[in-house]
């Protein structure tokens, strides 16, 4: 065996287990421009606080059948809600599945409101799950996968996957090449902070599960739908890699 | 009523210039986009836009279609005297949007 595959290999192990991915891990801003970065660290000049703001004014409002808000039962969000979201996606008993924010801000307004399902990717969906983000600001990303391994699994594999027309797997641009340039901009860990985010190519706020979908365009792979359990799965393992990582909800992308 | 935000210093010196910082919620549609079954989205932009410290107009644009989505104004004034600062746009639909803010001289 050369050398240097010893020494890869004794690297490789010496890691611990969970200590998947580039390590330190570090936040998508930071292979950002200076501008974007300055963007986002500006509560004022960051536009996602329009959503955080909105998200504020909903978590107030009643609203469907039962006609309750959400601080009917959670009070102020700034208590309840404060690190729920570094918890997420995370295994849900009442659903029996895993779910992400938006899916459990979802499942709370058709189950518990009596009103019908927000529609993905829409503003007040968005609100929302950036207001509750946003309480979880600073604090590591901490998932559990014990009670969803076989997510975990699922979402590990598709990640290490080759798909699309280009052949690629997430792992060769996100652990193999991150930080170099790929046209104009550098490429990221992939890891998956700071989301809900203000995505400047989109000139609005956008879930994590519509950036992965991005991705799969970019290797010209078939998207999986919003909501779909390979979303999810793969935000789980992507929130498992980027452990201990701060989130500062609502991020700024180019 | 659409959502936006103004913020001045705390507090600014008579006859020195500060910075006002505004920003408004809009999607800035420059009608020249299609959605995914071909159909042009149309034209929905933020055309007017005035402050007015005390009730004296003291800024005003007219914005275009070359203005981002969340419109992001930064301009530079005085102020002789403690007032209200209003900020006041409205959309070629006819959708209307007001933020306010207190300017403290010292």
């Amino acid at each position: 065996m050369p050398r240097v595959l010893r020494a890869s290999f004794a690297l490789l192990f010496s890691i611990p287990a969970w200590a998947e991915g580039p390590q330190p891990p570090r936040s998508g801003v930071e292979f950002q421009s200076a501008d974007v970065r300055a963007m986002q660290a500006d509560d004022f000049a960051n536009p996602a606080t329009l959503w955080v703001e909105r998200g504020a004014g909903l978590w107030k409002s009643p609203r469907g059948e039962r006609n309750v808000s959400c601080a009917a039962c959670h009070g102020a969000a700034e208590k309840s809600m404060k690190g729920v979201a570094a918890r997420y996606p995370v295994y849900v008993e009442s659903l029996g599945r895993v779910a992400d924010v938006e899916q459990r801000i979802n499942a709370c307004v058709v189950d518990n409101q009596k009103a019908p399902a927000l529609p993905w990717e829409s503003q007040d969906l968005l609100a929302l799950s950036a207001y509750v983000a946003k309480q979880s600001r600073g604090m590591p990303v901490a998932v559990r996968i014990d009670t969803a391994a076989s997510d975990f699994e699922r979402g590990r594999r598709i990640y290490f996957e080759r798909q699309g027309q280009l052949n690629l797997a997430c792992t060769h641009c996100h652990d193999a090449s991150w930080g170099r340039t790929l046209y104009a901009e550098k490429v990221s860990q992939g890891q998956p902070v700071d989301w809900p985010a203000y995505r400047l190519e989109w000139q609005t706020v956008g879930s994590l599960e519509r950036r992965l979908r991005a991705c799969y365009f970019g290797v010209r792979a078939e998207m999986p739908p919003f909501g779909a359990r390979d979303l999810v799965a793969l935000e789980l393992y992507l929130a498992k890699r980027a452990e201990g990582l701060a989130s500062m909800a609502p991020g700024v992308r180019r | 009523m659409m959502l936006g935000k103004v913020q001045v210093p705390p507090t600014v010196k008579r006859g020195e210039a500060f910075e006002v910082r505004v920003l408004v919620q809009h999607p800035m549609e420059t009608g020249f986009r299609r959605n995914l079954d071909g159909q042009s989205i149309p034209a929905n932009i933020v055309d007017k836009l005035a402050c007015r410290l005390g009730g004296r107009e003291i800024f005003s644009a007219e914005l275009g279609t070359g203005i981002s989505a969340n419109p992001y104004i930064v301009f530079f004034t005085t102020a002789d005297a403690s007032g209200e600062l209003v900020v006041e746009w409205s959309d070629d639909r006819g959708e209307k949007g007001r933020v306010t803010t207190m300017v403290t001289v010292v």
